[in-house]
């Protein structure tokens, strides 16, 4: 992440140059959104400390790794929508369940939801957009998977097989 | 959204009294969930800082008109996708820029549109995804949640437009 921190770097510098106030006040006012949301962050952070203790990476491995692509691709589903994994982790473990003959039905419902639907987010989440909006933007986001991981694997021909 | 926050807190002061209790007797179980926890911590304690200050400076130095006039009609989804190809994090930057966007004017149906793609086009991750997977694997994923996500995006901008609905917490 250290290109975010050149990125802000350099961006509040140009700031500061143009305008002292206004950016100061830019520096306010992101405390202050911070401050208003850091209760949700926190729960986020202690529910995700948790769900890696109850269940680590080897087990997810472990997890994916099933030969039938329906009960594979609603477990990748389940996972994908509760796990919250840095792309350098969830990516080179998809790789892995590839070479190992997952189906990419299975890989595609596991990568889309893990990225669109925020089961441990969700209180980051509904902070913003209430409760109900944020339900249905992640059961929205949950048939976007499902609808992709169909049609993946109608292209990959496991569909019908 | 006050009660929510006084039932956060209180869960928040049973983990430390908890990761208190573990670190007294040795808990394994404890230690092992503060040690992902300080992780996890300092993952977000790297990301939330810089991007609340862009998002700040966001706010201070973008005009609203500016915002209404370019995130509408197609170069409006063209400008989001954009965006959400260059968000940092994960879907919890999403949501504060996503506020920002709402209270500088755009559109319902615009913002829902950048959550779900912040989802699906952030950049890192579809580099990461196509060396590790497969270009023909990520390229499919893109072409085919594009028009789905187009598609929720407009119903669900306007079925809430008719609703009424506002943005809960946009300080």
């Amino acid at each position: 992440m250290n290109i975010l921190f050149i990125t802000t770097g350099i961006l509040l510098g140009i700031s500061a140059i143009a305008n002292r106030q206004k950016t100061i006040q830019a520096i306010w006012s992101a405390v202050r959104k911070l401050q208003a949301i850091l209760l949700p962050f926190f729960l986020m952070i202690i529910l995700v400390a948790i769900f890696r203790y109850l269940i680590p990476d080897t087990m997810i491995t472990k997890a994916l790794s099933v030969s039938n692509k329906w009960l594979g691709m609603m477990t990748a589903s389940l996972v994908g929508s509760v796990a919250l994994m840095p792309g350098f982790i969830a990516y080179p473990l998809c790789g892995i369940l590839v070479s190992n003959g997952a189906p990419y039905m299975l890989i595609s419902a596991f990568s889309t939801t893990l990225m669109m639907v925020g089961i441990l987010t969700f209180p980051v989440e509904r902070a913003y957009l209430g409760t109900k909006v944020a339900i249905i933007r992640n059961v929205l986001s949950l048939l976007v998977a499902l609808l992709v991981a169909l049609v993946t694997g109608f292209l990959y021909g496991e569909l019908f097989s | 959204m006050k009660r929510n926050h006084v039932i956060y807190a209180l869960f928040i002061g049973v983990f430390f009294i908890f990761l208190f209790y573990s670190h007294q007797t040795e808990f394994s179980p404890g230690m092992q969930i503060q040690q992902h926890f300080i992780i996890f911590m300092l993952q977000m304690l790297k990301v939330l800082p810089c991007a609340f200050i862009i998002i700040g400076l966001f706010d201070v130095w973008v005009k609203k008109e500016t915002i209404q006039k370019h995130f509408s009609g197609i170069r409006g989804y063209a400008y989001a996708i954009l965006l959400a190809g260059t968000t940092v994090g994960g879907l919890y930057v999403a949501f504060p820029l996503a506020c920002s966007l709402y209270k500088k004017g755009a559109s319902l149906q615009l913002i829902f549109f950048y959550l779900f793609a912040a989802g699906i086009f952030r950049i890192p991750m579809t580099v990461f995804e196509s060396s590790f997977v497969g270009v023909k694997f990520t390229i499919i994923r893109l072409l085919i949640s594009l028009p789905l996500i187009l598609i929720f995006s407009v119903a669900l901008g306007t079925y809430l437009d008719n609703k009424g609905f506002r943005f809960e917490e946009c300080s």
